[in-house]
């Protein structure tokens, strides 16, 4: 998955942030929407589409979505 | 002195037995004198349990209970029992827009399916004594509703249900169907990091009334429904969570 499939992936597990909001760049866990429901979402997204696991952990310790499509290359 | 929890003489089959909760149900029952069956898919983890066990004379058998054949078979070669526990579960926490069918039928074949199908070739075989004891462990979480626990909580409430039927079944053999809710414990060895971190698990544990508990706490529930002290105690909900349903 490319890091653009991977912004609009993430961007797919929101409801309400309207998909141009998201950037590589952006500092996701400061959206309005972010919360444990969406976390939930984005680790099921991850297992689901790139078959790799990220943990609670993982998402609190990243800021930037790039920041955490490198760590799920990674891994 | 006697002891009225005592297991002396009693056969015990507990599923899902290699690890955790499971494990130290074989384990307590073991002290109080059963002989236990360890049933669990990892054969190592499963001779890890059986070293652990107080006593002689336990047996296990490796066997995947998602297979239809597999249990058929277990429930064949199986002794006659004085206690099931059924323990063997898996968890997810995937949010009911994201679940796939694939995953709601494994969650169910794991959870439910397996316990519905062992259950019934053991009675049709005979293989549970009168005056036997049918544990189930299930799940606050069947009664409280959590963010990303849909499947999880659904293959537990319908264990729910099974168990009071079948708890009016088996009332005139004198066999009790039970359920113990146990609420979040650590795992043995301690929290394991998931979707929450283990800061956030202990932080949630920590608001519990009782606080954080342990897998005694749920082996110990389990002995109380598997000896005969509790022999007038059928189709009951033993919620064994600290206080964390009450909040």
């Amino acid at each position: 998955m490319t890091l653009d499939e991977f912004v609009k992936a993430f961007a797919a597990e929101f409801d309400d942030t309207p998909e141009e909001t998201f950037k590589p760049e952006t500092h996701y866990r400061e959206l309005d929407e972010w919360g444990s429901l969406v976390a939930l979402s984005i680790i099921s997204m991850v297992d689901d589409e790139m078959d790799k696991r990220v943990t609670g952990a993982d998402l609190r310790n990243c800021t930037t979505i790039e920041e955490l499509y490198n760590l799920v290359e990674s891994k | 002195m006697n002891n009225p929890f005592s297991l002396e003489g009693k056969t015990l089959l507990v599923t899902g037995s290699s690890s955790n909760i499971g494990r130290k149900i074989a384990i307590r029952c073991a002290e109080m004198g059963a002989k236990i069956i360890v049933v669990a898919r990892d054969e190592e983890r499963m001779k890890a349990t059986v070293a652990d066990l107080a006593g002689n004379g336990h047996q296990y058998y490796a066997v995947d209970l998602s297979n239809a054949e597999s249990i058929a078979n277990l429930a064949e070669v199986l002794p006659v029992l004085d206690g099931v526990v059924l323990c063997a579960a898996r968890f997810d926490s995937t949010p009911v827009k994201n679940i796939k069918r694939e995953l709601v039928q494994d969650m169910f074949n794991t959870n439910t399916f397996a316990n519905f199908d062992l259950i019934q070739k053991l009675l049709k075989k005979k293989k549970i004594n009168k005056g036997g004891s049918i544990v189930f462990i299930s799940s606050v979480a069947s009664m409280r509703p959590y963010k990303g626990n849909s499947l999880y909580s659904a293959t537990k409430g319908a264990i729910n249900s099974f168990s009071k039927v079948l708890a009016t079944e088996l009332g005139s053999q004198r066999i009790r169907v039970n359920c113990v809710h146990p609420g979040i414990v650590p795992r043995d060895g301690g929290v394991r990091e998931g979707a929450l971190t283990v800061e956030q698990q202990r932080e949630e544990m920590a608001k519990f009334p009782l606080g954080m508990g342990e897998t005694d706490d749920i082996a110990y529930a389990s002995v109380y429904l598997l000896s005969d002290v509790s022999k007038w105690v059928t189709g009951i909900d033993l919620i064994v969570d600290g206080g964390q349903s009450l909040i």
